[in-house]
């Protein structure tokens, strides 16, 4: 911190909300979770390191003690995920002893909760500079390991055991609006694998990922720097042969669905002051966020709620937000989304790189990869002013994070 | 195709662990082609090091020749090299190559390493070693024959250690190390290094000496190394300039500083080893060929040199001396109990304050970090034990040692106390009092007054009978002999004495001390000076009589060179105190007699108040002074340097022959590693055993050898 000191009684100063600003983005190659994924045998906390020391050496400007804070989130936070995260990936990266560290878990929006987390300490003026990101090694962890569920949760019907299986909320989400049907999902799957390939052609994907060295018994060292889970040229019949493991004859299956993976994602967050303090570039300017709570059951409409009250707080209509990054946890979830706010299937605002369905889900992991890949977006797309970030999080919640777009004309001027 | 030659070779050692070269195609980041990246692992854990045999090797030169040809259809951009973790490849597989009786197998195998080696240049595409841990030896010369070089800041156990081993770098690395980091950093890492406990370097010293082009530290390191090498292929200018820059740096030499090196190594040999064993001279050789000759010719001559080598007895007495004494003997005391029957240490008494018992808290304080109290007679010699104590504490502190922390933990640990009521608690109390029976047997039973039945009473005595120090206990089998070699914290080994009552959690504790003291523990049984004192009062013996009989001094005291020992026996006792001496001499006299030849002139020259016979003159010469010689009476029969060193030869075969024959330790083996860890004598002399069993001077003696 380089706080001038306080004159007056913290209390009694009038405290100003300082601008937040994403600095940075990174990811590990996201790996399928399992004994012949990339990162079998591998360490989560090593792949946090490699992002964490990766953001240092692409942010040279940055002195490393100056970062006030490293918030990393696990769903399962035990074994190599366990720890308090954020303080031993703080150490084990090099990072000053005097650099804090904690970890963080709110399922699938971890990492998310890492950034807003850490956004909120920034604005308050508790931090200048801070790391957030998010780790799942499903093949260490899977999902739901050493999970406890309190038997209250059957004996007072609070949530059908069903809702804890995350496919069976999927199923729900189809019953709910029959007018999802699997045709469209399919169809979303396939154009979201096209997405990703397309991106990857044109190189928009490699500048933000971090190589990561891994070796297998008998195969000798490897260097890790493509996502692993991807299908290429996967086509609406490819998909149609799919069983679907939730339900007989149902419409959730492994094609319109992102897999089990493991994966890491670190961000690098400031206050706008701090930033240009540094010299550090500005790539995102926080605009607003907002978590909430739906059905358990039906989990996925969860981005509904939260992009509700987050475009309440910002002064924004839906109209507003030029790119969504939403993560697709289901191909299903996104179309509720999509259909709630009346936007069509195909529509060239949405995941422009694809989604979660091509590129995986590591599940605590990925709010930070929709930024990283919003960030890249808003540099390509001057013409858009604000992007969202969004994703259905396990037990019924939603997050959305809304962000302004510093290469837009108007960047820095209030919304009208 | 080219490794046929070697089948033959690799056929003599059918259950090699193969460390495999293991081929992986990385792209390179930014577009800069395929690197295909090869990974040298034997499939075991860390705990087994990978080594190269001639089937490693074999394997490895084939995977190069097909990257090679890949390299020709232009299907890769570049080869590299790298390790499983904590070795990049440990060296040459040593059981292996002592095991080559054959000299033209010995050749086989030099020129293997070369056939192979060589490839790293002639690939077509660049190569580049990625130096991630241990690179000794041939581990080293795979990397120093690669184009390019990283090394991590984790890497420990990098050089070239074949001068201490009895070889020569001769896989390349005598002549392309020079080339590289200049002949004065190329002596200091072929011939400085391994004659100085054979010393290694780190990632960061090898970096700093320019082994290595690029530094990365072990969080990202192979990453890292890859977008370098990335950098590098793709002819990045700020990266190719700065490895040019370096390497320049190191390599503007000239002549005369290849020269000066060579010199300066020559006489760094002189001094560490009196040019004792023949491999150091022999690196020193090729080096100064070296600078006029080509590889190839180089080459030539690294083979022949490292073929005869392999057939001496200093490379055997070495690996033997190294492998299953130092590194596994030692690890492994013969005849130690079962270590569970150890008992926990939680406080430690020290009986005396003089210097020995001053060292032995300071130890005992900074390993068992347990509390420490030492006992003297009076408040002055107690004071003055703790401020030594204290005192060290502080030097380590100074040196970086300790940490300001760990200092005060030490220093409140250690106490003293003029009442041996101190040690009411302790589990193990040492006495290093006078070496007086009387006053040991004194200080026993009044520790023993005070202190639980459990608890462990150790003498640190060098001389007396530790059977008869415990004889009027209650509890006579608590007492075990821990004899320690001065200076304390430097002399590695540890003499555990067995006396017939001692028990076996007593012994168990003894050695788990050791253990935790970071000693090398050897049990001996209850014999007039244990091991290392007898051996070497039978040598100060044997040249302490030929002086007396009339040989002179110089003669005398430089008899044993050929031996190689680490100081003259003369120099020794100086060092040791010619009184110390002395009293040793005489128990061993008293317990075995004419065999151990007290000098009637050392008795004057102490009773003068004489430190030792060489004295340096004002021109820096060391010689007798008149003054000296003259309260002396010496006989008029000199010795020849022949006969004294056959003699002496003859006496400690004679004197080892007896102590095995008693019992004194299980094996030649313990005398091998005692006289290596207490008295320093050297690896090529395999401890001692071996060389008196290749002097003849065992057959002469004893009608066999020990081994």
């Amino acid at each position: 911190m380089s706080q001038p000191a306080a004159t007056t009684p913290a209390r009694a100063a009038a405290r100003s909300v300082r601008d937040v600003v994403f600095v940075d983005g990174v990811r590990t190659p996201f790996g399928k979770a399992g004994d012949k994924g990339i990162y079998a045998g591998m360490r989560a906390d090593d792949l946090v390191v490699k992002c964490i020391r990766d953001l240092l050496r692409r942010n040279p400007s940055l002195p490393p003690e100056r970062i006030d804070d490293v918030a990393i989130a696990a769903t399962t936070q035990t074994g190599d995920q366990g720890l308090t995260i954020g303080r031993t990936a703080a150490l084990l990266a090099g990072l000053p002893r005097t650099v804090p560290g904690f970890a963080i878990d709110r399922m699938c929006a971890g990492a998310l909760t890492a950034v807003t987390t850490t956004a909120s300490g920034i604005a308050f003026g508790a931090y200048d500079v801070a790391i957030a990101g998010g780790v799942e090694h499903m093949g260490n962890h899977p999902m739901g390991e050493g999970a406890d569920p309190n038997p209250r949760f059957l004996s007072e019907r609070l949530v059908d055991p069903a809702a804890l299986n995350m496919g069976n909320t999927a199923e729900n989400l189809h019953d709910r609006f029959p007018a999802i049907t699997k045709d469209r999902t399919d169809a979303y799957a396939v154009r979201s694998q096209a997405k990703l390939a397309a991106a990857y052609a044109e190189n928009r994907i490699q500048p933000d990922l971090v190589p990561v060295a891994g070796r297998k018994p008998g195969e000798g060292w490897t260097l890790h720097s493509v996502d692993e889970p991807p299908r290429p040229g996967t086509t609406v019949e490819d998909l149609a042969q799919l069983r679907t493991p939730f339900r007989p004859h149902g419409r959730v299956t492994a094609g319109n669905a992102a897999g089990l993976n493991d994966g890491a994602t670190a961000a690098l967050l400031a206050s706008a002051d701090s930033a240009a303090e540094l010299g550090l570039p500005v790539r995102m300017l926080l605009v607003a966020y907002a978590f909430a709570g739906v059905e358990p059951e039906v989990m996925g409409i969860g981005p509904v709620p939260a992009t509700e009250k987050a475009l309440r707080q910002a002064g924004l209509g839906i109209e507003d937000i030029g790119l969504f990054e939403i993560n697709e946890a289901f191909a299903v979830q996104v179309l509720s989304f999509l259909d709630h706010f009346g936007i069509a299937d195909d529509d060239p605002r949405v995941n422009r790189y694809g989604g979660a369905i091509a590129v995986g889900h590591p599940l605590a992991s990925s709010g930070v990869r929709l930024m990283t890949q919003l960030a890249r977006q808003f540099e390509e797309d001057p013409s858009v002013r604000y992007g969202m970030t969004t994703m259905c999080i396990g037990l019924g919640m939603g997050a959305t994070v809304i962000w302004e777009n510093p290469h837009h004309a108007d960047y820095g001027q209030d919304a009208a | 195709m080219s490794f046929e030659r070697f089948e033959e070779l690799a056929g003599l050692v059918p259950n090699e662990i193969v460390t495999h070269s293991l081929v992986q195609d990385v792209a390179l980041p930014g577009g800069a082609g395929t690197l295909a990246l090869i990974t040298l692992d034997n499939g075991k854990d860390h705990t087994k090091p990978t080594t190269l045999g001639p089937n490693t090797l074999i394997e490895f030169g084939r995977t190069l020749e097909g990257l090679k040809e890949r390299s020709s259809r232009g299907e890769i951009a570049a080869v590299a090299i790298t390790g499983k973790p904590y070795f990049l490849v440990a060296g040459a597989d040593l059981s292996t190559v002592k095991s080559l009786k054959a000299e033209k197998h010995g050749r086989a195998m030099a020129e293997l390493g070369h056939a192979a080696y060589d490839l790293l240049g002639s690939l077509g595409v660049p190569s580049f070693a990625f130096i991630n841990g241990v690179a000794l030896g041939g581990g080293l010369e795979i990397a120093l024959a690669a184009d390019y070089r990283t090394v991590s800041t984790g890497a420990n156990g990098l050089g070239l250690p074949e001068a201490f081993i009895g070889l020569v770098p001769g896989w390349g690395g005598v002549y392309r190390l020079p080339r590289l980091v200049g002949p004065a950093s190329a002596v200091k890492v072929m011939i400085e290094n391994p004659l100085s406990n054979n010393r290694m370097l780190d990632g960061s010293a090898a970096y700093g000496i320019g082994i290595a082009d690029a530094l990365f530290e072990p969080a990202d390191f192979l990453e890292q190394s890859l977008a370098w090498a990335a950098r590098v292929v793709a002819g990045d200018p700020a990266t190719v300039q700065a490895v040019e820059a370096r390497r320049a740096g190191f390599t503007a030499y000239s002549d005369a500083d290849w020269d000066a090196a060579a010199a300066a190594g020559r006489a760094f040999i002189q001094a560490r080893t009196g040019n004792a064993a023949p491999a150091p001279s022999r690196v020193l050789d090729l080096f100064e060929a070296g600078k006029t000759l080509t590889r190839e010719q180089s080459a030539e001559a690294e083979c022949i040199a490292l073929a005869e080598l392999m057939q001496t007895p200093e490379f055997h007495a070495t690996v033997y001396a190294f492998l299953e004494l130092v590194q596994k003997r030692a690890k492994r005391p013969a005849g130690a109990p079962d270590a569970k029957l150890a008992r926990p240490v939680t406080k430690v008494g020290v009986v005396g304050a003089g210097l020995m018992a001053s060292q032995l808290v300071l130890l005992f304080a900074r390993q068992l970090k347990v509390p420490v109290v030492l006992t003297d007679i009076d408040q002055a010699r107690v004071d003055k034990g703790v401020a030594y104590v204290h005192a060290e504490v502080d030097k380590l502190l100074g040196k970086k040692k300790l940490s300001q922390d760990a200092a005060n933990r030490t220093k409140a640990l250690v106490s003293g106390s003029v009442s041996k009521e101190a040690f009411a608690d302790a589990d193990f109390v040492i006495e290093a009092v006078f070496e007086e029976m009387g006053v040991k047997k004194q200080v026993f039973a009044e520790v023993e007054a005070v202190v639980s039945p459990e608890c462990i009473l150790a003498t640190n005595t060098s001389s007396l009978s530790v059977t008869d120090m415990a004889t009027d206990l209650a509890h006579p089998e608590r007492v075990v002999g821990f004899h320690f070699f001065n200076p304390v914290a430097a002399m590695p080994l540890l003499e555990i004495v067995r006396a017939p009552k001692t028990d076996d959690a007593v012994l168990a504790t003894a050695f788990a001390l050791a253990k935790q003291l970071k000693k090398n523990a050897v049990l001996v049984q209850d014999a007039p000076a244990f091991v290392v004192n007898r051996i070497l009062g039978r040598m100060f013996g044997e040249i302490t009589k030929v002086f007396d009989e009339g040989t002179d001094a110089e003669t005398a005291d430089n008899a044993l060179r050929p031996m190689g020992l680490p100081m003259t026996p003369f120099r020794l006792l100086a060092l040791v105190g010619l009184p110390v001496g002395q009293h040793v001499q005489e128990s061993l006299h008293a317990a075995f007699g004419d065999r151990f030849h007290v000098s009637a002139n050392q008795q004057k020259l102490i009773d003068a108040g004489i430190k030792g016979l060489w004295v340096r003159d004002e021109s820096g010469r060391e010689t007798v002074p008149e003054s000296t010689l003259a309260l002396m009476e010496r006989g008029s029969s000199p010795s020849s340097s022949e006969e004294i060193l056959r003699r002496t030869q003859d006496a400690l075969a004679d004197e080892i022959g007896r102590m095995l024959d008693e019992g004194v330790v299980a094996a030649p083996e313990d005398i091998d590693l005692c006289v290596i860890m207490g008295a320093g004598w050297p690896m090529h002399l395999g401890g001692i055993t071996p060389y008196l069993d290749r002097t003849g001077a065992s057959e002469r003696v004893r009608g066999r050898t020990f081994r």
